[in-house]
């Protein structure tokens, strides 16, 4: 078998992957009526035009590189964390209690609370899963999945009867106090001279995550646990030959994907929404799918992904302002996305191999 | 609760349990041939849409089932060659086909119709017609009480759309070509082993192609019953988690149709009950709808840990098969 260059497999396969869907979404929209041209020059001027606009695209990619990071660290171990959306609720959850019932005297310390509450939120939520997994033998994939819908059903019920103030109709928590809400990215550029909107969501939690992106690139390539996951991810029966407990390793996995996933709830609950929303999540714990696939499962390219699927998420919002056409083109974009990347890889691959290696015996 | 109240729980209940008894058996097939999916779901939902989309264009609701069915179809050929020709990720695949029919079904449908993304409302021949069967009362708001014989019968047993009569008979339908037709049993073959049905000369790749088509089928009747059945036309994101339900009553049967029958009617009366009660007091507890709305999840969670029994699928269930040389 010939194999690809290194760069070609991690840089190449995604990008046409890309195109791919990029090109079935522009003839999707010239099939509706649309100009495909048009509609990327919106979504481009509207996510990326000016600092205001960056804003939104951070915001979102903050979100992404969360989950991303989460779907990455357990698709490493070979498990695939389909929960989390679930796990972001419970983190949600998290946040707004940690919030709401300790009275901070500052952001900084309210920050580190709502780290430390969302982590083991998230974590908890992905922990019996897990759990059913590597001592029950359930299937994980099916257990995160029924957690999704179970998580939804239990913010349902906190929000309505326990977190809602009195004489209020929508369900959603009270606000936090002013004293815990998070400095925006347009403040703390501002302290080192840049200048950047502050009128958008963009906030510190930025910074929180692409620290952790770092975090997880160090854990997994210069720890101990890192290379246990991996190798437990690039074959079990090894894995178990070489002593690793792969229940131990399923447990780790899960809790490290859980807890990434419930911080998110930093930037979302915390960072913008400022009180507990029933959708805080927004779909966000399912984009971290594609964006893990998208980024190789590597944190550099997932911090790469997120700010792409920043951009496609904003700009889908002001193709939804500014033409007739609907938001849920990126919808369909990310599905394509998922499936190229993630289901049809070989189907992009095995002609490069082919390519490749033509190139190869002709020089 | 009164007779009437009972019955017309029992009579919704299978309203409801009509679309997850289609996507079970759905999913059935798919997966005792050794392939997962977790794309019923968006089949169904994209199903749906084209069905509505068609008896509204048409004024057929005929028309409406076939275009329900040829789209399911297709999506379900998007995951054949995923998951069998190019041996991907089936999980994978299933979450990108949900994703593509929640995209998919909201772009066409707000730019077909200016209603954001829901269809116009069905009427007449466009929609399905509730079946009176014979020696039935029809019931109408004034309708004198009856026996209790002719008030079941004619309550909960007549009184549905043809695909509801369909989908019971898919039952017995899939029991027999399970277990007593050669596909049946090579179909049960190749999830189990699929070198053993290769080495006996039986092709893997179209016993799956063709148990993903059956799904594509069958989940193409779920999303028109949903349309042009059980509503009278197509809301977006309409099938709400009703694939993932089914998936679970799929896992709550352990792959058989009978037990799918019966999964998907306790599903279906949970269904039934969350709409009609909300909240239930039973006197010492009250229980919650969110409760009753989860049961389902948390159920399939308990059985698939073997708490209760245990459900063990297929044995080759999400691998691709790889001839041998």
């Amino acid at each position: 078998m010939d194999k690809l260059p290194r760069w070609a497999d991690v840089v190449l396969v995604p990008l046409i992957c890309l195109i791919i869907a990029f090109v079935i979404c522009g003839v999707l929209i010239w099939g509706i009526g649309q100009d495909p041209a048009d509609a990327l020059k919106i979504m481009v001027q509207g996510s990326l035009g000016s600092t205001y606009a960056w804003g939104y695209t951070l915001y979102y990619a903050t979100n992404f590189m969360f989950t991303g990071l989460a779907v990455s660290i357990a698709f490493q171990a070979s498990l695939f964390n389909i929960g989390g959306e679930g796990q972001a609720t419970l983190g949600g959850l998290g946040v707004a209690l940690s919030c709401l019932l300790i009275p901070w005297p500052h952001w900084t310390l309210a920050l580190i609370g709502s780290i430390a509450a969302s982590a083991l939120f998230g974590a908890a939520w992905a922990l019996i899963p897990a759990w059913l997994q590597a001592r029950r033998g359930s299937h994980i994939v099916i257990t995160t999945m029924m957690f999704n819908f179970i998580s939804f059903a239990l913010m349902n019920y906190v929000l309505v009867n326990m977190l809602r103030p009195l004489g209020s109709m929508d369900p959603a928590s009270a606000r936090f106090p002013a004293a815990v809400n998070l400095p925006k990215l347009g403040d703390i550029l501002g302290l080192v001279g840049i200048p950047f909107s502050s009128k958008n969501p963009a906030n510190i939690s930025l910074l929180i995550a692409l620290a952790a992106a770092v975090g997880v690139w160090a854990l997994m390539w210069h720890t101990r646990l890192g290379y246990e996951l991996r190798a437990f991810g690039k074959s079990e029966k090894a894995a178990v030959y070489a002593g690793i407990s792969p229940v131990r390793i399923t447990l780790y996995a899960l809790a490290l994907s859980g807890g990434l996933s419930g911080m998110m709830a930093i930037n979302a609950v915390q960072g913008e929404a400022h009180r507990l929303l029933l959708n805080s999540v927004e779909g966000a714990g399912f984009i971290g799918i594609a964006v893990a696939l998208m980024g190789r499962n590597h944190p550099f390219g997932i911090v790469l992904a997120s700010i792409l699927f920043g951009f496609l998420y904003e700009g889908g919002s002001q193709l939804a302002l500014g033409t007739s056409i609907p938001r849920e083109v990126i919808t369909v974009l990310q599905a394509l996305v998922i499936l190229f990347t993630g289901a049809l890889p070989y189907m992009v691959q095995k002609p490069l191999e082919h390519l490749f290696a033509l190139r190869r015996r002709t020089a | 609760m009164d007779l009437v109240s009972f019955l017309q729980i029992l009579d919704s209940t299978i309203r409801l349990a009509t679309p997850l008894l289609f996507a079970c058996l759905a999913g059935l097939y798919s997966e005792r041939s050794g392939i997962f999916d977790i794309g019923l779901e968006g089949k169904m939902l994209v199903a749906a849409f084209a069905a509505a989309a068609a008896a509204y264009a048409t004024g057929s609701v005929w028309v409406g089932v076939l275009a329900g069915i040829g789209a399911s179809m297709l999506f379900a050929a998007i995951h054949g060659l995923a998951s069998i020709t190019f041996r991907g990720n089936q999980l994978i695949s299933g979450v990108a086909i949900n994703f593509l029919a929640s995209g998919l079904t909201v772009v066409l449908g707000t730019s077909w119709f200016h209603l954001g993304g829901q269809s116009p409302a069905l009427t007449g021949g466009a929609r399905f017609e509730d079946i009176v069967l014979p020696f039935a009362t029809q019931i109408t708001t004034n309708t004198p009480p009856l026996g209790l014989l002719d008030e079941v019968y004619s309550r909960v047993i007549s009184g549905h759309s043809i695909l509801v009569y369909v989908s019971f008979l898919t039952v017995p339908v899939t029991w027999w070509i399970l277990y007593r037709t050669r596909f049946g049993l090579r179909l049960r073959a190749v999830g189990e082993n699929p070198a053993a049905v290769d080495t006996a000369g039986v092709s893997v790749t179209g016993l799956r192609y063709a148990a993903v088509a059956i799904t594509g089928l069958l989940c193409g009747l779920a999303g028109a019953y949903m349309s042009t059945g059980l509503s009278a036309g197509f809301l977006r994101e309409m099938t709400a988690g009703r694939g993932y339900i089914a998936l679970a009553a799929l896992i709550f049967a352990k792959w058989r149709p009978w037990y799918a029958l019966m999964a998907c009617m306790l599903f279906g009366l949970l269904d039934a009950v969350a709409i009609r009660f909300q909240n239930i007091n039973l006197g010492f507890v009250v229980v919650p709808v969110q409760f009753t709305q989860a049961l389902p999840y948390i159920l399939t969670v308990i059985i698939l840990a073997g708490f209760v029994g245990k459900a063990i699928p297929p044995r080759a269930g999400g691998e691709p098969y790889v001839k041998e040389r």
